[in-house]
């Protein structure tokens, strides 16, 4: 089948062109990065984690979103999602490939990464983090691979595939579960320490995951001969307008926890990103503009998604999933992680700003996602499109 | 018994998969064996069950009034090779000072005493006794001893900075540059390793010091004794005489870390 892979238009061999240019470009900042350390970014001592830790954060949920596909085909045999499982698990894979690589960006000592396995710390939530984002790959590679492969034969799966199957669903929900436990379980930082993060992290997985599949879906329509289905995409549509409600329900439960008991630390972090704090006269308020974008963009994609006429409308769609897609990547990605760090732990402030290295390196890792999720698509329209003729 | 051909080959190709016959293993054992002698405390070392120290606040902001001292600040600069970083985001610091209200954020209040208020009180890893950077670190690369000293291994970090995020008391730093390239290679100290960019470090007790029979540097230094430091686990010990005998306060106690950095006041 990786055939499939070598031969497309010549919008397929530009795009990856593309692609592999901005690749290029990033992983120069990349070099020099490796050659100068971690000082090239906009971290700190205060806030020691950053753009690619948001990213990586953001994109686990990405990946976790397969599941919202896989389960109601597999388990409820909801077969209008039969056509459209391979292209959930096709972005998974990307999707927690750029998980990997934007934690290896992030380390200081890269060529270390092994330590990981060849000192196993079962205490650590960052080791299982690894076990769980590895098995998910490997699922989804393999699950993936297998079913597209008997597809294009006109065979049944075989039958090993289907425990597999299986387990990749509670393994979805785990991985992005690990993911929250990463942060939940720290003492100290209040916005995170909070037993809710597992279920929100799921909940704007759950939403940003489909949406962005909503958008591929009609990318793929409109540029191959393979059709996902107009109801299987209203379907998705549905799915994100419930996980979009929760997310935002899940975020106003802990602003009430906050700001009706009054304690400090439960306030302090979400008055930092949405309206600011004072010291020594400063004030420092660098992520209000962001949050409040993410705020207005999260109203507009609710208001888009519960009328059933802008939810029907293919135009509209596209807009409230690109709004949900953006608003749930800043406030899960720059909100909660750069928020956490602030206030520091001595009650201060110190902001956090991504370098133009550090977005050059996050896009590199973003390109790479883009050409492994345009290989993989393109193997499996084509597939699509020729058990179709 | 013959031995054809095959079978030696056989015998010869599991060996080498076992790494049996390298040379290499061979020659590594001895020394290696050597290697854990010489790490074994020697007569002199300072031991204890539970290490602690006592920052005797009002001693240490008399002396501060009197000349802006930070002759332990400096001593600890000194024996571990800290560079004098320009940007203060990427500072590394073991111990430095902070703001009474900043030292103890949410345990204090704006109507407090003016010897306090606004004043430098020392701050350093509190080598907790539930310690969090221990338990988030992927490779044990930060550690807690038998005698209750959180340590680092600058070898096996692999700078992911987990144990920053869960720290509760900003005690660790990262090498965002190159640290060599800071320091005065004149007045750098053999005797204590430099650090490479991209590893995390943090007040280690000096333990090295100890293992020598000297006291850490930043007790040693202070000739006002407001520094305090000794075996919690000794009714004996003079941390244990103070604590005994004065109010004292630990920096976020309800986190649960149990901090042994004690502060008395």
């Amino acid at each position: 089948m990786i055939e499939k892979a070598i031969v497309g238009s010549r919008r397929y061999y530009g795009g990856l062109a593309a692609l592999l240019a901005l690749i290029g470009v990033g992983f120069l900042c990349y070099l020099w990065q490796l050659r100068e350390g971690l000082g090239i970014t906009g971290m700190s001592r205060d806030v020691s984690w950053g753009l690619y830790i948001a990213q990586f954060t953001f994109f686990v949920g990405v990946a976790a979103s397969a599941v919202m596909v896989v389960l109601p085909y597999y388990l409820h045999n909801y077969k209008l999602f039969g056509k459209i499982t391979i292209l959930g698990e096709f972005l998974a894979v990307p999707a927690v490939l750029m998980c990997m690589l934007f934690i290896v960006v992030d380390m200081g000592q890269p060529m270390r990464v092994m330590n990981v396995i060849l000192h196993p710390t079962p205490n650590s939530m960052m080791f299982w983090d690894m076990v769980s984002l590895s098995g998910y790959l490997l699922l989804n590679i393999v699950i993936g691979w297998i079913t597209l492969d008997c597809e294009r034969k006109g065979i049944a799966p075989p039958r090993w595939v289907k425990p597999l199957i299986y387990l990749s669903i509670p393994w979805a929900v785990s991985i992005h579960t690990v993911t929250a436990f990463l942060y939940a379980g720290l003492p100290g930082r209040h916005l995170w320490l909070t037993a809710i993060l597992a279920a929100r992290f799921l909940a704007s997985a759950f939403c940003a995951g489909p949406s962005l599949l909503i958008l591929l879906c009609l990318i793929v329509r409109k540029w191959t001969r393979f059709d996902p289905g107009k109801e299987a995409i209203q379907t998705l549509a549905k799915i994100v307008t419930y996980t979009m409600l929760l997310n935002v329900f899940f975020l106003l439960l802990e602003v009430f926890t906050g700001f009706y008991s009054q304690i400090p630390g439960h306030m302090h972090s979400f008055t930092y990103l949405f309206a600011g704090l004072k010291e020594h006269g400063h004030f420092y308020g660098g992520l209000i503009p962001w949050m409040w974008s993410s705020a207005a963009l999260a109203v507009v994609a609710i208001a888009l998604l519960l009328n059933p006429a802008t939810r029907r409308n293919e135009r509209t769609l596209v807009v409230a999933a690109l709004a949900v897609f953006a608003s749930t990547w800043i406030d899960k990605g720059m909100g909660l992680v750069v928020g956490g760090f602030i206030p520091n732990m001595f009650d201060t402030v110190t902001e956090y700003t991504p370098t133009l290295l550090e977005v050059g390196i996050t896009l590199m890792v973003w390109g790479i996602g883009a050409t492994v999720l345009t290989v993989l698509y393109k193997i499996a329209v084509s597939v699509k499109e020729e058990v179709a003729a | 018994m013959a031995v054809n051909r095959r079978d030696f080959l056989r015998i010869s190709g599991l060996g080498t998969l076992l790494g049996l016959g390298s040379m290499a293993t061979q020659e590594l054992l001895p020394p290696g064996k050597a290697l854990a002698q010489q790490y074994l405390p020697d007569g002199k070392a300072l031991k204890a069950k539970r290490w602690a120290m006592v920052v005797d606040a009002r001693k240490c902001l008399e002396k501060v009034e009197q000349d802006g001292c930070r002759d332990c600040v400096l001593a600890c600069n000194r024996v571990h090779n800290i560079p004098a970083l320009p940007d203060p985001k990427h500072e590394v610091k073991w111990i430095w000072q902070e703001r009474y209200e900043n030292t103890f954020a949410g345990q204090n209040h704006e109507y407090a005493e003016d010897a306090l208020r606004g004043k430098p009180f020392l701050v350093l890893c509190n080598h907790c006794d539930k310690p969090p950077c221990v338990r988030v670190c992927p490779t044990q690369a930060t550690f807690k001893r038998d005698d209750g000293i959180v340590m680092m291994d600058f070898h096996r970090c692999i700078g992911c900075r987990y144990c920053m995020a869960a720290c509760p008391y900003g005690s660790r730093s990262f090498n965002f540059v190159d640290p060599r390239k800071h320091l005065d290679s004149a007045a750098t100290d053999p005797k204590f390793p430099t650090r490479m960019k991209g590893v995390v470090e943090k007040c280690n007790f000096c333990a090295e010091r100890l293992a020598e029979g000297l006291m850490p540097a930043c007790v040693e230094v202070c000739k006002e004794k407001a520094l305090i430091f000794g075996d919690l686990e000794d009714p004996g010990s003079e941390v244990r005489k103070v604590l005994r005998s004065r109010y004292s306060i630990r920096r976020k106690p309800e986190l649960g870390t149990h901090p042994e950095i004690f502060y008395v006041v």
